[in-house]
């Protein structure tokens, strides 16, 4: 048996499918506004759900770091335009540092879930995989609905929790015991607390619910011919997402039913020997551990940070082979890239925790198995700047963000070899540099991704184009001001800088970055509003913008390209298109691209 | 490879594809993984915790008595309980079987013994935890005392109690699920669908929560 027959020997098994979803395609309901808007069970109407949620909680949580960002640029001034909207939490037109605490700690997990996980994988996974592998819809469109309600409920309440007396939770995104376990150790560690895990649990049944139907909907429901190495990196991408959430979620949530046993039933999972300042009373809880949660935390939080980057890195490599008319550079290099990312991702939590105890030795395993993912991650950069060398570059908008993706990861993905080896560590924890690093490898690397999705799928999801002009503005002023805001904190941690601090004007030694914080915050607000003029540009162009009037604008030679310029629910009018060849045809034999439903020419070598 | 194979033959050596299954089967599969880590974190958790502690409570000297017997049995009523839930994975196994053969009467039969055992045990669960709470045992109250004689922490109390109730809770759906699935049998929609494949799926489940038991007897009862 050939090497071809056997990676491609079993493709006929989707046929049963077809026959199913066919019957399914013919009869169209008459479709309320309800069933059509609200209650859909279109994956393309959910992945719209998704994205319109997640850039809601974008604004939110953007507008979070705002605030705390006028804070640290401006601790001496009062803005009472603030007292006029917060009230008592910016009691004087200044920020109170319980507020600060709560705000520091909703910026990250609204950004961490709700905008990078739900909204980032959610949107694309939800929109990109039964497109992109010929399925009418996914595995189970009711269950894919559930997923984006559960999701909904989980926003509200987490949104509620911003308007409790005592304020959301302020523990960090991280939520460490003791500090979130005893509510009477602070304002937001009370009914703030209760309802972050609440949501938070939400947000793991939804994201179950999500993950069961994308890996079902891959390996079960790809159209005739589309083996798995034919498949689209992107939607390799979003299968090891799925994988890693439906493995690493499942143990944040066991560490949340402990956490809330500890804080309403008596018990000491998480506690032992506290002696509580503000009640004056040792507690008599004994034995637990709070590094037991960190563990459980972290098992999930580091996987998470690949659950943000994968779908990213999937989109750029899509969009970039897409834009450069050239094929991908080592796709198989690809995969396995991914597939070792997604092992590693388990294997390295606790880098997150060298400086709370852990022993030294342990320690030193997961240094190394750190480094590790340098590896698979520098396989992929190359293979990216590999796909774009020499290639027929076209500046859309959507390539450019993929571009500065590669840029980010790149500067962020170097800092990460400091803050993996555990020696300097203990010098970098908890400084900012932390937080240039994971801002810039995580968040803005992740959201040029997201960006670079929604400006290249836009005209397949709407029918309509986004702005060119406003989208290169905002291109690069995200851009530039990015690195204008992350870069100098490098400098600040070194310089031993810590984060989740109020003030540092009583700090002489950290007086030198007066001027430094002020530039950061002033770029932070202009980037902020850049994105604004995003936002604006969606829902404009979702009504007023150019048509789309070809069915494959980009010239691209996967799938979604074959549907109807506005797909309907079942998005092939006809037959389901067969696939010949994989996604990556560009500039073979003269020819621009070649769609994957274009069967191999009898002069033409296969894929 | 020893013999020629034809180039039509699939490459699973089984001759089926483990993409070929159903993707309701597949998603359970995948579902069932998911709560593997759910328990496995627990479990981890209580090992953690135990391990850390100098001395822990003696299961023998905890759960030594049996409804009507009084005191004095170690370890037999719980004995009891894991012999009816495995007895109740045969049943499901049945059941099962006899879905494939397409036997209604068959599938009846055994589901409502699955059913029965299902409740049976969560009638024992119930009892073992009253007596318990009577003996002064709950959430944040441990009675016991370590086998070194030494005053226990809470924390044997508290991870028994988390996580025999959350194993409960799982034993609680599967029953709800079977009972489901009984309506449906008793209602002809799998005969009308011409297969069995959702006995199949909830005998997934079901012996997924039996095996999870296996573990948990094994971490709180044995060891």
């Amino acid at each position: 048996m050939s090497n071809e027959a056997t990676l491609h020997g079993h493709s006929e098994v989707t046929t049963t499918h077809d026959v199913h979803h066919d019957e399914h395609h013919g009869h169209h309901h008459k479709e309320t506004f309800i069933t059509k808007y609200v209650f859909s069970q279109d994956h393309k109407m959910i992945a719209k759900q998704f994205l319109i949620t997640g850039i809601i909680w974008a604004i939110i949580g953007g507008l979070f770091s705002v605030l705390f960002r006028l804070q640290l640029g401006y601790p001496d001034q009062s803005f009472p335009i603030l007292e006029d909207i917060l009230g008592k939490w910016a009691a004087g037109g200044k920020i109170q540092p319980e507020f600060y605490y709560a705000l520091v700690t909703m910026h990250g997990t609204v950004l961490v879930f709700f905008v990078l996980t739900a909204g980032l994988s959610g949107t694309f996974a939800n929109f990109l995989i039964p497109l992109q592998v010929g399925a009418r819809d996914m595995a189970s469109p009711f269950m894919n609905m559930l997923s984006y309600w559960f999701f909904f409920i989980a926003s509200m309440v987490m949104i509620s929790s911003l308007f409790v007396q005592t304020g959301p939770a302020s523990g960090g995104w991280t939520s460490y015991p003791p500090l979130s376990a005893l509510g009477d150790a602070s304002e937001g560690s009370k009914v703030g607390m209760d309802l972050w895990l609440v949501s938070m649990a939400l947000f793991v049944v939804s994201s179950l619910l999500g993950g069961l139907n994308y890996v079902s909907t891959i390996l079960n429901m790809r159209t005739k011919g589309m083996s798995m190495t034919r498949m689209p990196l992107t939607v390799w991408a979003l299968f090891f997402t799925a994988v890693l959430g439906i493995l690493s979620f499942p143990v944040l949530f066991s560490g949340f039913i402990l956490l809330l046993f500890d804080r309403h039933a008596g018990t000491s999972f998480y506690l032992s020997d506290i002696f509580l300042a503000s009640t004056q009373k040792a507690l008599p809880n004994e034995g637990g551990s709070a590094i037991l949660y960190q563990h459980l935390f972290w098992f999930l939080g580091h996987p998470e940070v690949y659950i943000i980057l994968l779908p990213a890195m999937g989109m750029v490599s899509e969009i970039l082979s897409t834009n450069a008319r050239k094929p991908i550079f080592g796709y198989m290099a690809m995969i396995a890239s991914m597939f070792a990312i997604c092992v590693l991702a388990f294997l390295v939590w606790a880098h997150h925790m060298f400086v709370t105890g852990l022993n030294p030795f342990l320690g030193s395993f997961f240094v190394l198995l750190t480094l590790l993912i340098a590896v698979p991650s520098a396989i992929k950069v190359f293979n990216w700047l590999t796909t774009i060398w020499r290639g027929n570059l076209r500046f859309t908008p959507a390539m450019l963000f993929s571009l500065g993706f590669v840029s980010m990861f790149i500067s962020g993905g170097l800092t990460g070899i400091f803050v993996g080896n555990s020696t300097l560590d203990i010098h970098l924890h908890d400084t900012y540099f932390v937080i240039a690093h994971f801002h810039i490898v995580m968040g803005v690397a992740s959201f040029f991704g997201m960006f670079a999705g929604v400006y290249h799928w836009f005209p397949k999801m709407y029918g309509r184009y986004l702005n060119n002009t406003l989208a290169y503005i905002h291109f690069w002023i995200t851009l530039v001001g990015a690195y204008l805001i992350f870069w100098p904190m490098h400098y600040q941690g070194l310089a031993g800088v810590p984060r989740r601090y109020l003030d540092f004007s009583g700090w002489a030694s950290f007086n030198q970055f007066d001027g430094l914080n002020r530039f950061i915050s002033i770029v932070s607000i202009i980037v902020f509003a850049t994105q604004l003029l995003f936002v604006f540009n969606f829902f404009y162009s979702i009504f007023k913008g150019r048509r789309v009037t070809t069915q494959n604008p980009w010239g691209s030679a996967t799938l979604e390209w074959t549907t109807p310029i506005r797909p309907g629910h079942g998005n092939w009018d006809g037959e389901i298109p067969e696939v010949h060849r994989w996604a990556y045809d560009y500039g073979k034999d003269g020819r621009e691209f070649i769609s994957q439903t274009e069967p191999v020419g009898a002069n033409e070598s296969k894929h | 490879m020893a013999q020629a194979v034809p180039a039509e033959q699939k490459w699973w050596s089984g001759g089926r594809s483990p993409f070929n299954v159903e993707y309701g089967k597949l998603m359970m599969w995948y579902f069932l993984m998911s709560d593997a880590f759910t328990f496995g974190a627990f479990l981890i958790s209580y090992g953690t915790i135990r391990f850390s502690s100098n001395s822990w409570p003696d299961p023998n000297e905890v759960f030594q008595s049996f409804p009507g017997l009084g005191s004095g049995y170690p370890l037999a009523f719980v004995s009891l309980m894991t012999f009816i839930l495995i007895i109740s994975s045969v049943t499901m196994v049945l059941a099962v079987q006899a879905g494939h053969a397409m036997d209604k009467k068959g599938v009846v039969k055994n589901l409502i013994w699955t059913i029965i055992g299902g409740l049976a045990f969560l009638s024992c669960q119930a009892w073992e935890w009253t007596h318990l709470f009577h003996e002064g045992a709950w959430w944040g109250r441990n009675p016991f005392v370590n086998m070194d004689g030494s005053q226990a922490s809470t924390n044997f109390t508290n991870f028994f109690f988390t996580i025999t109730g959350f194993h409960g809770f799982h034993v609680f759906s599967g029953v709800i699920i079977n009972i489901i699935m009984l309506i449906m049998v008793l209602n002809n929609v799998f005969e009308r669908r011409g297969h069995y494949l959702m006995i199949e799926k909830a005998g997934l489940y079901w012996h997924f929560v039996d095996l999870v038991w296996v573990f948990v007897f094994t971490c709180f009862y044995l060891i």
